[in-house]
């Protein structure tokens, strides 16, 4: 069991107002398996996906990831588990824009304290694993949206973390692009990663072994998803 | 908080990418560390410059001599004592006891100056005229006390004393400007409208804190007594037998001069008996003034350029939100954002304080060039300069790299 949450809620003040964005949210995940958070806007997904990532803690209910006890956890606690159990890729690539697609790389080894040596070397290796290898010396705005977002796929990949945890990978990109990164990902799931994908859109989702739908901070249903051919 | 070494590695590079891409803002910030480090820098080289060139010039002044005097040397704050007020001066007479009585005492110059009120002492030759020089009645003894070299002529002897010759021996200055290509020995020239016939001139001796020492007309003792009667209180330079003796000659005079002035075996001296170490320390106290104000200037300016540091810092950390987030999301505790920003601003004023200190050198090389002044580098205050400039980015630091720390990675990722 890699992730087991028990009756999550997260509720925000919002001048003097109390808005649930969960509801009790009680799920599991294995190792291994790719599922896909779906539900509009609004729906708790982000706030959902932000306790998950554990960027945030919930204001009631449990969370375990691997093992351990995140619920608690002050940030700095949280910052070392996020460091080392999680890898994200974001909508929008969130890259240092000044850095190079390799230092952008190796950039969460350096917060875990791997040597000069051992980080470049990781982190060609996680580059040549999204096929960029030819494009290490670049920076952001010398790479395309898909280049950029198979960058920031390196990097969620390069310190090895038990979950990769992407939020609309392709909302930022083009349809064929979209198709291509969707393919890196499965082939990541293939080779035995786990991956959470929060999406709104459906044929995202479909790429997923099993689709959990979110609406007004509850789990609505869930579906398995059947895997399109690339 | 410990900083490992790769990280400082990361964080220099990140702050160098940073500093890079913003050159000119960068530069704007660092204005007021560089100049604050620059200034520091050239005021402490003039200093140094004044310091060596002052240690150099008492030097030459002779190691075994003592001087006696009513008062001591320095800078006297608000009106002297009434009991100081009333002191007895120190006469001729004074100078031939100590020649006679002290036998650690080699030779004694009593050296009176005179000064014409209002407008100072004139010399001239035909139409040329020396600026104001000082005027001192002296005698034979003077040349060897005080370490003279002759450039041309003769000093006195007892015969131009003795006889109140109307001959004067002249600073390397006044030769100069009252005979520019000539030879001035044997020469009459005007002092305060009295004709004296030039018989040497002194060789140049190196300036003192810009003042020329070689702006000096020398009479005979007797001479001077002639002419300026009413010039009685004078001063005494004694020299020793050797360095090694100075402390025994020194309480031989001390003594002798109690005694001629019935001063009472409880009661303080009243007369200064002091040699040049005493004048160094003089000058070191004036000196250790002028540091002190320098320090209280220029940190104003470094205070200034900090708050220019936190400025564009605080700048920095809400353009860079975003990159804080991400570091945040990927596994950045506080304290590695913390650093970063130190380090950025410590590299920042460090850069300033890189260039200050090249300016402040610059300066030097300028002052030497074009002034009489001498100007030199002190690499002590080299490092000063430059640990104080990356000190002031590490406390300006401080405010917006709590901030960057405090950011949240949620709210920060979804900043546009």
């Amino acid at each position: 069991m890699l992730i087991k949450t028990e009756n999550l809620w997260k509720t925000y003040n919002m001048g003097g107002e109390e808005l649930h964005a969960l509801r009790g949210v009680t799920f599991c995940i294995d190792k291994g398996e790719y599922v896909a958070i779906m539900g509009p806007s609004g729906s708790g997904k982000s706030t959902l996906m932000n306790l998950i990532g554990c960027l945030d803690t919930p204001s009631k209910g449990t969370y375990q990831l691997n093992g351990r006890q995140v619920a608690s956890m002050n940030d700095d606690e949280l910052a070392f588990i996020r460091n080392k159990e999680i890898g994200f890729v974001f909508q929008t690539f969130n890259l240092l824009p000044r850095a190079t697609a390799l230092h952008n790389v190796e950039l969460p080894l350096i917060y875990n304290g791997t040597t000069a040596e051992t980080r470049i070397d990781l982190a060609k290796r996680a580059l040549e694993m999204v096929d960029l290898a030819d494009r290490m010396m670049h920076r952001p705005n010398q790479l395309s949206g898909g280049q950029r977002q198979r960058v920031a796929i390196a990097r969620a990949l390069v310190n090895n973390p038990s979950l990769i945890l992407a939020d609309e990978p392709t909302g930022n990109l083009d349809t064929k692009t979209g198709v291509e990164i969707m393919g890196v990902f499965d082939r990541l799931h293939e080779a035995g990663n786990t991956i959470i994908i929060v999406t709104h859109e459906h044929d995202v989702a479909q790429y997923a072994n099993r689709i959990v739908h979110i609406r007004d901070g509850q789990i609505e249903r869930e579906e398995s998803g059947r895997k399109r051919a690339a | 908080m410990a900083l490992q070494l790769f990280e400082l590695r990361e964080a220099m590079a990140m702050a160098m990418a940073a500093i890079r891409t913003n050159k000119l803002r960068s530069f704007l910030t660092v204005l007021g560390v560089l100049i604050g480090v620059s200034s520091v820098i050239g005021m402490v080289s003039l200093i140094t410059g004044l310091n060596n060139s002052m240690a150099r010039q008492i030097e030459s002044l002779g190691s075994n001599v003592i001087y006696v005097s009513k008062y001591k040397p320095g800078i006297v704050m608000g009106n002297r004592s009434s009991d100081e007020r009333n002191r007895k001066g120190i006469f001729f007479e004074d100078a031939e006891a100590i020649a006679a009585n002290c036998n650690l005492v080699s030779a004694v110059s009593p050296e009176n100056s005179y000064w014409r009120w209002p407008s100072g002492n004139t010399a001239k030759y035909e139409k040329n005229e020396a600026l104001r020089p000082q005027i001192t009645g002296v005698l034979p003894t003077y040349e060897s006390v005080n370490n003279i070299e002759m450039a041309e002529g003769r000093f006195f002897n007892d015969i131009d004393v003795h006889f109140r010759r109307m001959t004067c021996v002249l600073g390397a200055d006044v030769s100069a400007s009252l005979f520019p290509g000539l030879d001035p020995i044997g020469k009459d020239i005007m002092v305060n409208d009295e004709r004296v016939s030039v018989i040497g001139v002194v060789a140049k001796r190196e300036s003192l804190l810009g003042e020329s020492m070689n702006n000096f007309v020398l009479i005979p003792y007797g001479t001077f007594a002639k002419l300026y009667p009413w010039e009685k209180e004078l001063w005494l330079a004694c020299r020793a037998q050797s360095a090694e003796v100075m402390p025994q000659a020194i309480d031989q005079i001390t003594e002798l001069m109690r005694r001629r002035r019935g001063v009472a075996y409880d009661k303080p001296d009243d007369f200064a008996v002091f040699t040049q170490e005493t004048l160094m320390d003089q000058y070191k106290k004036i000196t250790g003034v002028i540091y002190l104000a320098m320090i209280v200037i220029s940190s104003i300016g470094l205070m200034v350029g900090g708050v220019g540091v936190m400025n564009i810092m605080l700048v920095s950390v809400t353009e860079r939100t975003r990159e804080i987030g991400i570091r945040k999301a990927i596994g950045a505790r506080r304290r590695n954002i913390i650093w970063q920003f130190l380090i950025e601003a410590m590299t920042l004023s460090g850069l300033g304080g890189v260039i200050g200190i090249l300016v402040g050198i610059g300066l030097a090389v300028l002052i030497n060039a074009v002034s009489p002044l001498p100007a030199a580098v002190s690499a002590v205050w080299v490092m000063i300069a430059f640990t104080v400039a990356v000190l002031v980015g590490l406390v300006f630091g401080i405010y917006p790299a709590y901030r960057a720390a405090k950011v949240d990675p949620i709210v920060s990722l979804r900043y546009e």
